[in-house]
């Protein structure tokens, strides 16, 4: 099996700063956004954004509007649709900011998305969780073959792959390293 | 009816023929023909003395769903058994002439074995007041052996009075030793098991207290006393310590006792719950050494049988008891023939001269001489066989030992000269009833 | 995890994977809407043999915050008669459909023999069998100790090096057999008091330490002090002469509290005897856990009946217990 390397870390780095820039551009600004990753890697990348989007409303406004990001996680173990076809999995914690999502700019952090049943079970948790205002998603990668009607708002890198393929995703904060590979598949 | 049983091994290991007419051995020796006789060739077969045991619930009357006289002798039969004793805790209880006489005619009538009725020791079974000992002495039944068995006859005037009275009918009390006192709600040997588990403990001292006590008692009074079902070591010391006194006690050890543990217990199956309880292995080394040296005269099943629904439920609503005329032997096997502490000699003595001995049944003392009654059973140690429900001929399946493999198998069983079992199988109830009244004249 | 019958068999790893799932779904109980959809169209049957409201309630909200059915059977009283009660009430509560099976039962063992009996093919939880186990109160308890002693980094850790003295009928007590394992098997040392006719024979075998004396055992200064609760009834079959002396001899009275280290933890299951193996003081005071044992029980058995019922149903090769943590 063959792993080529599509993202390098200067180029993932890249993407995410590209995607803070949009997020602020299409909030306009950063007041009331909400950036909930979606373990385990979404949490990190999460992170990252709030980081960056940190660092240029800091810089631009010389501190006077300080940043309001808040940064959390949103497990959305319980509310997969298919609990009953695998072996039992264990959740991961949510941690939802102080300040709440009520009236709020949402914004979804995942590294991958793929079939959207991830991010349909994420909205029905953010049901549960309050209302907010809007919910956007950013991705890292988006690798087609959508099952549900769900788009991402801000994508790092569209990656048209074949279903045979795999997308592999290591970050420095979990996998230490930074890069997206795409595997083929062992052809017969 | 003529049967001729050829190349026989019998206990003491010679190889012979039996002839057998009239309900009586004949002849005994090598090449005997007889015309007209029903064949049974024994090569490879051990022939032993047919079994007596002393110590049988049939359950009838009161309890036909869980046995009756019927299935019960079957069940003894191809167990290899010619003669059970009865226990009383039948409804209406043992108590009286009339019922002991009825349990005697049901098992004449039937054929399969001879059924020898205990009486109770006490009305009702209730501790209170002494039954009609003598009156079931003197009855068609001869009853010989008392025992409330089931409950102890704990209080010791009462005891003292029984192995008294008893002395008068050449007969003898079959104490189930346990103190009630110390066992209240008990369910299961008290040891660091039972505390684990959660289940009540049945302490061996209850045991111990009442046999060394009834020994004295016996002691005292002169009398024979015999401790049903001993299931501890300390049991066995103090029984050996008082026949090294010269008190005139017997005792006995069911199969379970000397194969089986408490360790069984950890998955809360009932069909391992029975009183006295499954105890450590120490013991059961104990009581097999014991059967070996003679301190325990006998082995007696404590057959017990149950309905499914009394044993389907959690353990504390389990009844006691286990099933066992069946894989005696096979069990004694196991535990004391193939681990080389016993012989079949051995074997012919703890299962039929000594249990008709105590039992005051005549027949029984020589079995392999011309002129005895016909009482055998053809066995064949060298096959193993898994023991499941298609091996239980009485009415209940409450056995310890489905799942287990077993040693052994009874071939053949003559009862008073004819056969109730032949190739393994029971022999068909019509003809052993017929075979029966003609024995009777 | 096909069932949850005792903590005997609960591995340290499967132990602090089901508190560390309790974590999360303690969580729940502090949103507006403490419901997550995971159990939605699982059926779970309350079967209580024995009267106890308060554990009923408890896993009745654990499986309504599943959004999983419940439906509570109590067999006292009815006329069903001894014997064929656990068959025909399985078999009926398998045709119901049940997909797990709460059970509290007088007999110990009951648990073992349903699961095993074939009779029904639902994940069995043990609410406590006669004086044998009562895992999810262990559970809890561990649950709470850990969360007094940790906070919020609880995840991933056990009460290792944790001393934990137990006083009480331990001889009657499921609640301390199943303590017993676990909080030893979490790496805490446990230490029993009782006079010697409350502790079983062969208590030697267990791993703990036994002492008779309460107030030497309150001199040693242990983490956690857990009352078991005395029953009345004992006294007339001679485990002891009064109350009065019981109370005297081993009772957490507040002048005992008082001597004990101020961050020490007294706990108790309840139901309490106020006065008799606990004192009012000690009952209410901030160093009681008794209210927090009451709502993380709901934690605890979330989780259970998470990681017994969500996941294809494993085919029942044979009646462990143990559950295996799957990242």
């Amino acid at each position: 099996m063959t792993a080529r390397i599509v993202l390098h870390q200067a180029d993932i780095t890249r993407a995410l700063t590209r995607i803070s820039h949009e997020i602020l551009e299409s909030n306009r600004g950063s007041n009331d956004l909400v950036l909930l990753g979606i373990p385990t890697r979404g949490v990190a990348l999460a992170r990252r954004i709030g980081d960056i989007l940190d660092g240029i409303e800091s810089g631009s406004n010389d501190g006077a509007d300080a940043s309001t990001v808040t940064v959390g996680a949103l497990d959305v173990t319980m509310y997969r649709d298919d609990l009953n076809r695998n072996p039992t999995r264990a959740p991961s914690p949510t941690a939802i900011p102080i300040g709440g999502i009520d009236g709020k700019t949402v914004v979804l952090v995942d590294d991958v998305l793929y079939s959207g049943r991830t991010i349909r079970a994420a909205l029905d948790a953010i049901n549960d969780l309050g209302r907010p205002r809007a919910v956007r998603l950013a991705v890292l990668v988006d690798r087609g073959h959508r099952e549900l009607p769900i788009r991402a708002d801000f994508v790092g890198k569209n990656l048209p792959t074949s279903a045979s393929e795999r997308i592999n995703v290591r970050i420095r904060e979990i996998d230490g390293t930074d890069e997206v590979t795409i595997e083929g598949s062992v052809t017969a | 009816m003529t049967i001729l049983i050829t190349g026989a091994a019998l206990p003491d290991g010679t190889t012979t023929d039996i002839l057998v007419a009239d309900g009586v051995v004949s002849e005994i020796g090598s090449g005997l023909s007889a015309a007209g006789a029903q064949v049974i060739d024994a090569a490879g077969l051990t022939a032993l003395p047919g079994l007596v045991d002393l110590h049988t619930h049939l359950r009838e009357p009161g309890f036909e769903q869980s046995e009756t006289v019927l299935t019960g002798t079957r069940a003894a039969a191809i167990g290899g058994f010619t003669a059970v004793f009865a226990m009383a805790n039948t409804s209406p209880v043992s108590d009286t002439a009339g019922v002991v006489e009825q349990v005697k005619s049901l098992g004449d009538s039937y054929g399969y074995a001879t059924v020898r009725p205990i009486g109770a020791v006490t009305v009702g079974l209730a501790g209170q007041q002494l039954s009609e000992i003598g009156a079931m002495a003197q009855s068609r039944a001869q009853v010989r052996v008392f025992s409330d068995d089931g409950k102890c006859v704990s209080d010791a005037l009462l005891m003292r009075r029984a192995l008294e009275y008893v002395k008068t009918f050449d007969g003898v009390i079959a104490q189930h030793s346990q103190e009630p006192r110390l066992t209240e709600g008990a369910q299961m040997n008290e040891s660091a098991l039972s505390g684990e588990l959660g289940l009540a403990g049945w302490p061996a001292v209850a045991e111990e207290a009442i046999i060394a006590r009834d020994v004295l008692l016996a002691q005292h009074v002169g009398a024979r006393l015999h401790v049903c079902h001993v299931s501890t070591a300390g049991s066995v010391d103090v029984i050996r310590w008082a026949k090294a006194r010269g008190i005139a006690v017997t005792a006995e050890v069911t199969p379970h006792h000397l194969l089986l543990t408490e360790q069984l217990v950890r998955g809360y199956d009932s069909r391992y719950k029975v009183n006295p309880p499954l105890r450590r292995d120490e013991d059961v080394l104990a009581l097999r050494e014991a059967l070996a040296d003679g301190t325990i005269d006998i082995v007696a099943t404590d057959h017990a049988p149950h309905p499914v629904e009394a044993k389907e439920c959690s353990w504390d609503e389990a009844a006691f008891g286990m099933v066992g005329l069946e894989s005696a032997l096979s069990v004694v096997q196991a535990s004391v023939v193939d681990t080389g502490l016993m012989g079949f000699a051995d074997v012919a003595r703890v299962l039929s001269s000594a249990p008709a001995q105590i039992g005051r049944l005549g027949g029984y003392d020589a079995p392999f001489t011309a002129g005895s009654p016909a009482n055998f059973v053809l066995y064949d140690p060298s096959v193993t066989r898994a023991f499941d429900t298609s091996l239980l001929h009485g009415k209940s399946i409450n056995s310890p030992y489905l799942g287990r493999t077993l040693p052994g198998q009874v071939i053949a069983t003559v009862h008073d000269g004819y056969a109730t079992v032949l190739d393994g199988a029971l022999v068909d109830a019509e003809e052993v009833a017929a075979a029966g009244q003609v024995r009777r004249g | 995890m096909r069932h949850l019958l005792s903590t005997q068999d609960l591995s340290r790893d499967a132990a602090i994977a089901l508190l560390d799932v309790a974590e999360d779904m303690a969580d729940v109980g502090t949103r507006e809407v403490k419901k997550i959809p995971a159990l939605r169209g699982k059926t779970v049957v309350n079967l209580f043999f024995e009267d106890s409201t308060r554990t009923r309630i408890s896993f009745e909200a654990a499986a309504k915050r599943l959004s999983a059915d419940v439906i509570n059977f109590s067999a006292k009283g009815s006329s069903v008669s001894k014997g064929e009660s656990l068959k025909d009430t399985a078999q009926t509560l398998a045709a119901i459909g049940a997909d797990a099976v709460v059970i509290r039962h007088g007999s110990s063992g009951a648990p073992r023999v349903l699961a095993d009996s074939g009779w029904i093919d639902a994940g069995i939880v043990n609410a406590g069998d006669g004086t044998h186990e009562h895992p999810t109160q262990a559970l809890l308890d561990a649950f709470t100790i850990r969360r007094r002693l940790h906070g919020p980094a609880s995840r991933g850790r056990g009460l290792d090096g944790v001393t934990i003295t137990i006083v009480g009928d331990i001889l009657h007590s499921r609640v301390a057999r199943s303590n017993a394992w676990l909080l030893t098997t979490l790496g805490a040392h446990v230490h029993v008091v009782a006079p010697a006719t409350l502790l079983p024979l062969g208590i030697d075998t267990w791993p703990v330490t036994v002492g008779y004396d309460l107030d030497a055992a309150v001199a040693a200064g242990p983490d956690v002090v857990m009352m078991l609760r005395i029953q009345s009834e004992r006294m007339h079959a001679a485990y002891f002469p009064t109350a009065r002396e019981y109370s005297r001899q081993w009772g957490l009275d507040d002048e005992r509290l008082a001597r004990l280290p101020a961050a020490s933890l007294v706990m108790h299951p309840g139901p309490m005897n106020r006065g008799l193996e606990i004192s009012a003081g000690a009952a209410d005071s901030p160093q009681s856990t008794v209210l927090e044992q009451v709502s993380n029980g709901v934690s605890i058995r979330m989780a259970v009946l998470y990681l017994l019922l969500s996941g294809e149903r494993l085919t029942p090769t044979s009646a462990t217990t143990t559950a295996e943590a799957v990242k």
